[in-house]
């Protein structure tokens, strides 16, 4: 008598089919993803990461906001080409502060793991202003509305603690100075040791052009201009990333 | 009063949207509960008028006598027209935006806040109304056995709308989780998170009550789509509001984990919204239309457990070549490729219940369309798999081939099924005798193949050439060509693509006309289809 002639059982028990669904269709999430949250060698051991500072967090939020992941990845994979085109192949230390991840899926546009320090600030602010004035070639859509919408600065800290809830090590420090860090970062006459410390490789200085206002723009050229930038590739060690 | 506990309901929930505009944290959850408030106050106002008309208790003059619960079902397949013209509409546009880039309207029409609204409005309102009306409508049928819950399908059919809505304008105010096929931000997910708990309890309940001692294997997909798309949806999007009164939340897992949770999110919004799901469709409406049992009762058996076990694992190649770990890449891969099998079990279930009535498909259009649905089920399965194998991969990803590998599942087998199913239910739902032309679903059939098959050559040309001209190296071992330049080469196909867009549009909206009239009563005057009717015997 073949097993199939018992399926009837669970034929004629919705309880068992229902149950017997749930539990066929658990196996593969649990075997493939929890295994990631435990294995030590998921993420590569590099130096260098560090959160995301109050402005370069907002950038994000905009980029995400946007749905930038249409169009651009932020995932360089290990081929000769993508290396010589964009960089060193991105690791998975690299998106560890990133909530959520936007590695993307497609490239209408070119991959933007590493486009931080590629361009100037005015190259980035013309070219969202106005994509097609300095890539003629290109399909992107217009921001130059992102000028016009000002930080306020509003709930920068709930913002934070949000990331810390769900694992970011933003510390005391970095909580309490939430506010002053987002707009100290794009003021070129702010003090900005105590940032530089908290956050080391930030990039300072006004980006939209205008210093006087601090913009989704000066955000959104924050966060472009510090992507993939951060580890430092001189002290990592491609063998331990074997996984 | 009739609906005065529902209107009472509304109307708190209009309130309560009125009072979060006034404490919103931040301008997009103000601008959306606005949204909120308009919808549930127009709610509120028609429900309200409805129950003027109506004393509790009486019988309307056109009460279903058969003992089903067919009303939500007939909103739900004028739902899922409307909304499948609507979705394609949206398609046409940003595929014309891609071609013409002037055509972007910022902030709030800018491509990357409008593809999602295309997405989800082809994927969640089109594909999950034709789901929700079909499953409401075949479970009775196969269990002989009214709808559980009385009015809780009303719920779940209304509140599934409103979280189209919620989502749609959500995209366009810029409210988004940007994780693909999982957009909407924490407070629309948990309103969805309820409706389709409410969905779960109409359609297991109505199994329970059933009068037939077998679950019917349409049934059986149904289920496991309903239970699966609940387990992926809650743990996906788990995530960390930044305020109570707020649209802003980050997600609860980062980098490498929240790309491999919304993967295999992502990869079974495929495997059960848009597969097992319309299976179970496959496994009703064609053994009906075509008057034939199902081919092989013990392949249903093995391609269902095979079909929902592996599906799941599918999910790493999407992320192939990627920081995700290579065991887990390979093992996706390795899962991709077996998925091959239950899914032509699937593709040959469907085919051979045709055994003994293969004439049908020259005289009836509406098994035509559903034996094609059927095929192109089976070519995207297919593909997928060798799209899984990553030295394929390595080429196509990225590239607009993914794009196309979608369109020929999504507009070939998700769509042509539906069309199938929704020509098979309006004359059945309205009491009609037929529908209101035969031919022209034969149109239909014919602007909708046509547009998938411009569609899809188009973008293997597309996806092929740009991942070929991304690694061309000359003889010195320089990159031959700018990322511009290829972007510039994608122009032609992303013009001829939203040709194939339009012709496919164009057969959505030769439907929508066809469903209208039939449901206004109308017969068009016309030549019957060669064969469709028994030849005329001469008088003895």
């Amino acid at each position: 008598m073949s097993i199939l002639d018992k399926h009837h059982i669970i034929e004629k028990n919705a309880s068992y089919l229902l149950i017997g669904s749930l539990l066929v269709v658990s196996i593969g999430g649990i075997v493939e993803i929890t295994p990631l949250f435990y294995l030590e060698n998921t993420i590569e051991k590099v130096e260098g990461m560090r959160p995301y500072t109050p402005l370069e967090l907002k950038g994000r939020d905009i980029y995400v906001r946007e749905g930038c992941y249409a169009c651009h990845s932020q995932m360089i994979r290990p081929f000769r080409d993508e290396v010589e085109r964009y960089g060193p192949y991105s690791l998975a230390a690299e998106s560890m502060y990133d909530h959520p991840f936007q590695w993307g899926s497609k490239r209408t546009g070119p991959d933007l793991a590493r486009v931080g320090a590629r361009y100037s600030n005015e190259w980035h602010v013309q070219h969202l202003i106005e994509p097609r004035s300095v890539v003629p070639e290109s399909v992107m859509p217009s921001y130059s509305f992102l000028l016009n919408e000002e930080l306020t600065g509003n709930l920068m800290e709930e913002h934070l603690r949000a990331n810390v809830a769900v694992g970011v090590p933003y510390d005391e420090a970095m909580l309490e100075n939430a506010k002053a860090d987002l707009f100290a970062q794009a003021d070129p006459d702010a003090d900005t040791s105590g940032l530089e410390e908290r956050y080391p490789k930030a990039v300072l200085g006004d980006f939209d052009g205008d210093p006087a206002r601090l913009t989704e723009m000066d955000a959104l050229v924050a966060y472009l201009q510090m992507l993939g930038t951060l580890v430092d590739f001189s002290s990592y060690d491609p063998t331990s990333g074997y996984r | 009063m009739k609906f005065g506990v529902e209107t009472m309901i509304v109307g708190i929930g209009a309130f309560l949207a009125l009072l979060a505009v006034a404490f919103a944290q931040d301008k997009a959850f103000e601008s959306h509960m606005w949204v909120l408030f308009f919808v549930l106050l127009c709610a509120a106002v028609v429900l309200l008028r409805r129950s003027s008309f109506t004393t509790a208790g009486a019988v309307s003059a056109d009460a279903d006598t058969s003992g089903y619960f067919d009303e939500v079902i007939k909103y739900g397949v004028v739902a899922t027209v409307a909304w499948g013209i609507v979705g394609f509409l949206v398609g046409v546009i940003v595929a014309s935006q891609l071609a013409f880039p002037d055509l972007n309207i910022e902030p709030w029409f800018n491509f990357g806040r409008v593809r999602p609204l295309h997405t989800s409005a082809v994927v969640f309102a089109f594909g999950g109304n034709a789901l929700i009306a079909t499953s409401l409508y075949v479970v009775q049928r196969t269990t002989r056995a009214r709808l559980f819950g009385g009015n809780l399908a009303w719920f779940v059919f209304w509140g599934y709308q409103l979280f189209i809505v919620m989502a749609a304008t959500g995209y366009l105010l810029g409210i988004t989780e940007s994780r693909e096929y999982a957009e909407p931000e924490w407070y629309v997910d948990i309103w969805l998170t309820i409706v389709w708990v409410a969905y779960l309890v109409v359609f297991m309940g109505t199994l329970i009550r059933r009068k037939e001692p077998h679950i019917y294997v349409a049934n059986w997909f149904y289920l496991a789509f309903i239970i699966t798309i609940a387990m992926l949806h809650v743990v996906n999007n788990l995530s960390m509001p930044v305020s109570f009164l707020g649209a802003k939340s980050y997600s609860a897992f980062s980098g490498v984990q929240d790309a491999l949770t919304q993967w295999w999110y992502g990869h079974n919004a495929v495997g059960f919204f848009l597969t097992a799901g319309f299976l179970g469709m496959m496994y009703y409406f064609i053994p009906k239309q075509v008057g034939r049992p199902v081919y092989s009762y013990r392949l249903s058996i093995i391609h269902f457990w095979a079909l929902i076990f592996l599906y799941i694992w599918a999910g790493p190649h999407h992320l192939h070549y990627t920081a995700l770990p290579d065991w887990a890449q390979t093992l996706g891969m390795a899962f991709s490729i077996m998925l091959w099998m239950p899914s032509w079990g699937g593709m040959i279930n469907g085919l051979m219940t045709l055994s003994g009535a293969w004439d049908k498909i020259r005289t009836d259009p509406i098994v035509r369309m559903m034996v094609i649905s059927v095929a192109f089920y089976g070519m995207s399965t297919f593909e997928g798999p060798v799209m899984s194998i990553k030295a394929v991969n390595s080429l196509s990803h990225y590239t607009d081939w993914t794009i196309g590998h979608v369109h020929s599942g999504a507009l070939g087998w998700v769509g042509m099924i539906t069309f199938g199913a929704v020509y098979f239910l309006v004359p059945k739902l309205w009491h009609r005798e037929r529908l209101y032309s035969l031919r022209m679903i034969n149109w239909h059939f014919w602007l909708a193949t046509l547009g998938i098959v411009v569609y899809a050559a188009v973008m293997w040309v597309a996806g092929i050439q740009q991942g070929l001209m991304w690694r061309e190296y000359d003889d010195q071992g320089f990159l031959v060509y700018s990322f511009a330049e290829t972007v510039a080469a994608m122009r032609p196909y992303y013009i001829l693509r939203t040709v194939g867009g339009l012709l496919y549009l164009a057969g959505g909206l030769v439907m929508g006309f066809n469903v209208l009239m039939t449901i206004l009563g109308h017969v068009r005057e016309e030549t019957p289809i060669p064969g469709s009717q028994p030849v005329m015997q001469p008088a003895q």
